[in-house]
């Protein structure tokens, strides 16, 4: 019983990571050959270092892009490490796993379409205030 | 015939672009592949960490457990939903069978979303996110992700009011 149970979290497990295998081993050669197309300055330019403005583009992005949360980790960091603000990046990464624009149908037939429609407004807000406060506090201390 | 999924096709044409480099532009193509080579390199240990985190939470965490725990009542249930959605695994239309059934049986909308956020909180995949942003910015934003699905929570009981 407890062997069977064992295999099958594996089984579950390499089932899991074999679904995000391909979208994995794509994001980091999108983002190998971004990284080498863009120069720096571009991101630069397309953040303005404005607070609310940034997190409002960075939460966008997040709320259109679908897939496993490992790529969003490996997207959100190499963003970051190309300059990009962390304001832009946490709202990002926030709205990448909360908001869930893919999923509206299946979430819509199963608890409602008005629960659907405001679960994702509010997380989509959400994800702003979440990278504003993140970077504040984290900023401080 | 077996339907290939939509990630398998991002793959291939991610592919078709590193063979048009390959052919037509070698010094990009090097430059891209010498990048990605190093970003595997980083991740590849990670990814084994993954790998077995998960293992770890299938093997103790199924939607049984959380109905058993889903069932407390006041402020201890919204805990258990917190808890439930962070040790959660597998895909989210897993879990939207349960939540309905939950939902019939007087778990409010609240308590779903609350639920449905902190899925967002998956500590199997901690390891990569405190590899590229530290331990200390993914901790603050772990706390603040809790706190805000606790505020939605609130927003969605007070805007769908139950019959």
């Amino acid at each position: 019983m407890l062997e069977r149970s064992l295999k099958k979290s594996i089984s579950k497990a390499a089932k899991g990571l074999w679904k995000s295998f391909p979208m994995i081993l794509g994001t980091i050669l999108l983002v190998s050959l971004i990284s080498t197309l863009i120069p720096k300055s571009f991101y630069t330019s397309v953040f303005s270092k404005n607070v609310f403005l940034d997190s409002l583009i960075g939460g966008l992005i997040g709320s259109i892009s679908a897939g496993t949360p490992i790529t969003s980790y490996i997207f959100g960091g190499e963003l970051l490490s190309q300059g990009v603000s962390l304001f832009a990046v946490t709202a990002f990464l926030v709205a990448w796993v909360t908001v869930g624009i893919i999923q509206i149908p299946a979430e819509s037939a199963l608890l409602g379409k008005k629960f659907a429609f405001i679960r994702n407004i509010t997380a989509f807000i959400l994800a702003i205030i979440v990278a504003i406060i993140t970077v504040l506090i984290f900023n401080i201390i | 015939m077996k339907k290939i999924s939509g990630s398998w096709y991002f793959l291939i044409v991610i592919i078709l672009i590193y063979l048009f480099l390959l052919i037509f532009n070698f010094n990009l193509f090097s430059a891209t592949l010498n990048f990605f080579y190093n970003i595997l390199l980083k991740i590849i240990p990670i990814i084994i960490l993954v790998f077995v985190l998960m293992i770890i939470f299938n093997y103790f965490i199924t939607p049984k457990f959380m109905l058993k725990h889903f069932k407390s009542k006041g402020i201890k249930k919204w805990f258990f939903v917190i808890i439930g959605g962070i040790l959660s695994t597998g895909p989210i239309y897993m879990w939207y069978p349960l939540l309905a059934d939950l939902k019939q049986k007087g778990l409010s909308y609240g308590l779903i979303a609350c639920f449905l956020y902190n899925r967002a909180i998956k500590i199997p995949l901690l390891a990569i996110a405190i590899f590229y942003f530290g331990w200390r910015y993914i901790l603050i934003l772990t706390f603040v992700m809790i706190f805000m699905s606790i505020i939605q929570g609130i927003i969605i009981n007070k805007i769908i009011k139950e019959k």
